[in-house]
């Protein structure tokens, strides 16, 4: 029925050593969103021509598959100095492991020194793929990003047990040093001057892995991702009944920002889980996030404790959300709510959104 | 089915505090918990032996105490565990914990499924399962939020997306991440628990898998901490107070303060 893995013991052919020559570049690696570049990306590339500035190191897009149209001019705004493609002979976007084979192959001749990618599904389940066939070091969900001059090392800040604790984490003894980053940590910048980037393609064939089969993929609407959002105005159980959120919906429009949710809102089926904030959904980064009738259990506050600005609004005094509150505001949300929208300057939504 | 579920002791994390003078982590007295995550994978295991037979082996890499948290797997119905214990496995970042607990599983032999909780609620890095996917050569699913259909060659999965979700099919032998089983993890009943009494906990050291000095534990790990600090705290909340009207009115101020009305 089954064969026992071995696990990989020899050195692989990819697996990259320090005595080679200088490594001087800096890979983004570009997430796709439908035919649009994924913003986490352009927040990525920004931070990256930082980076790069101080360790005089080029900033190299790298797109995993076919460079799309459009790709090329998004890229050069925000400061790619190359576009390198990895493609496959055979293409198969659903395959992590085909993708994780080839850009070992790429790092094998191009030799960047720090790869970074967003904090994301994609990321998060592309990098360690990457990560472990390189047997390099990767940070997760990194806060900051900085060069230690001397030793021309890259920091990386984190978070960890819950985010109680930041830890600053070095790659000192093996390249390329990797890093993943959430949504929305970096802001994203274009250029003064975009200039036209050189593109590269590199073309491999991995030995053809079996890898899980793509039946189905269901997505409410591809502009429902959360973690994009500067504004979430989330709901939780205080809400008290599903028609609750068409008034979330309501406040969430009028300020150009999304609606979340808590777990308990979504396991009670008033809201799909793509809204769900909280340890086993969403961790999201916005400006604002406005928690209504959510009492603040700590695996809510998991989720969005990174929010620049948190605003309750709960009947509880009690209700733990007000210890991590920035602002709060006691009372019933059907009466807040509606006062607030009243409140609301009338200019329409459009007006209101961040750019 | 030969299902395995890696597990994790990991201090609670909700009880963790600072201390406020030192600005450092208060660690003594924090209850050790198994990972909430991995008991979403527990249940998920036990919830596919239930449907189609076969047997649920736990494996955790950590300190000896950790063996309790094996026990109290196998009182809910896991038919074995394995505690991968050794000095030398102390210390270890994500790449080192991944090689020795590939190593441990290439010792255990066949199975059809390894299960994985998400990330560990300390580090919270999510890198560990797709690493040993990586090591042991074998496809992956992660966020992993619903079995579908099992069978005793393959498995239909739902997988958490960040805005939506997909449905993916895979033969076995497969490792998974998972986000949340459908259940919460089930209690002990008094037949399960006497009926584990008979049921080992193997304890396994570097010489028992074979695994690499130099590759286990704080020697193996390309990352190192180079320092420790606790985030700003944030201030106390301020309320807005007064009529409806103003408190309308104060968090419009607030927002527009902060940038976040264009007008």
């Amino acid at each position: 029925m089954t064969e026992v893995r071995k696990v990989r013991t020899q050195s692989r052919r990819y697996h990259t050593s320090l005595e080679r020559e200088t490594w001087v570049s800096l890979w983004v690696i570009i997430e796709k969103k439908k035919e649009e570049v994924h913003p986490v990306t352009l927040e990525l590339l920004t931070k990256g021509r930082e980076l790069c500035a101080d360790l005089q190191e080029t900033l190299v897009a790298v797109i995993p598959g076919a460079i799309g149209e459009g790709d090329e001019h998004v890229l050069s705004l925000f400061g790619a100095q190359e576009i390198l493609e990895v493609r496959t002979m055979e293409e198969n976007p659903a395959s992590f492991d085909l993708y994780a084979e080839a850009l070992c192959m790429a790092v094998g001749e191009e030799k960047p020194s720090i790869i970074l990618a967003g904090a994301t599904a994609f990321g998060r389940t592309l990098m360690p793929l990457l990560a472990v066939r390189l047997r390099t070091g990767l940070t997760a969900d990194c806060t900051e990003l900085d060069i230690d001059r001397d030793r021309k090392l890259l920091l990386q800040t984190r978070p960890a047990f819950g985010g109680n604790i930041l830890a600053v984490i070095e790659c000192a003894q093996s390249k390329p040093q990797m890093a993943t980053v959430r949504p929305h940590v970096f802001k994203m910048a274009k250029v003064e001057n975009a200039k036209k980037p050189v593109i590269r393609c590199r073309s491999y064939s991995p030995l053809l892995k079996r890898s899980a089969e793509l039946l189905e993929r269901v997505v409410e609407d591809e502009k429902t991702d959360i973690t994009q959002a500067d504004i979430i105005v989330a709901g939780g159980r205080g809400l008290g009944k599903p028609e609750g959120f068409e008034l979330l919906h309501t406040l969430a429009d009028s300020l150009g920002g999304m609606t979340g949710a808590s777990r308990g809102a979504v396991d009670l089926g008033w809201i799909s889980p793509v809204h769900q904030v909280g340890q086993t959904g969403h961790t999201v980064n916005p400006k604002l996030y406005l928690a209504c009738g959510i009492s603040g259990a700590v695996q809510h506050i998991t989720g969005m404790k990174g929010a620049e600005m948190i605003i309750a609004i709960n009947e509880d005094p009690e209700a733990p959300i007000f210890e991590i509150a920035d602002y709060g505001i006691i009372g019933d949300l059907y009466d807040i709510i509606p006062a607030i929208i009243e409140a609301l300057p009338k200019g329409g939504p459009s007006g209101n959104r961040s750019v | 089915m030969n299902i395995i579920v890696c597990m994790k002791q990991v201090p609670d994390t909700q009880k963790v505090r600072i201390d406020p003078e030192r600005g450092t982590l208060i660690r003594k007295g924090v209850p050790a918990i198994t990972n909430p995550f991995d008991e979403s994978g527990l249940e998920m295991a036990l919830e596919l032996k239930e449907t189609l037979g076969g047997s649920v082996t736990v494996l955790t890499m950590g300190i000896p105490d950790s063996e309790c948290m094996l026990r109290d797997a196998l009182s809910l119905g896991a038919d074995s565990g394995i505690l991968l214990t050794d000095a030398s496995f102390s210390g270890a970042d994500t790449l080192a914990t991944s090689y020795t607990l590939s190593k441990g599983i290439e010792r255990i032999g066949n199975f059809d499924l390894l299960i994985f909780g998400k990330q560990a609620i300390d580090g919270d890095t999510a890198q560990v399962g797709p690493e040993v996917a990586g090591l042991l050569d074998l496809p992956l699913i992660t966020f992993v939020s619903g079995v579908i259909e099992a069978a005793d060659t393959y498995i239909v999965v739902e997988r958490m997306l960040d805005n939506g979700k997909e449905i993916l099919r895979s033969d076995f032998p497969l490792v998974i991440s998972v986000v949340k089983a459908a259940n919460r993890l089930r209690m002990p009943s008094i037949d399960r628990i006497i009926g584990s009494f008979n049921r080992k906990i193997l304890k396994y050291g570097l010489q028992d898998i074979g695994a690499e000095e130099g590759r286990c534990g704080l020697k193996g790990s390309p990352t190192r901490v180079k320092k420790i600090f606790t985030p700003k705290q944030r201030s106390r909340v301020e309320y807005l107070d007064g009529s409806l009207e103003e408190k309308g009115r104060g968090f419009v101020e607030l927002i527009r303060e902060k940038g976040l009305l264009v007008l």
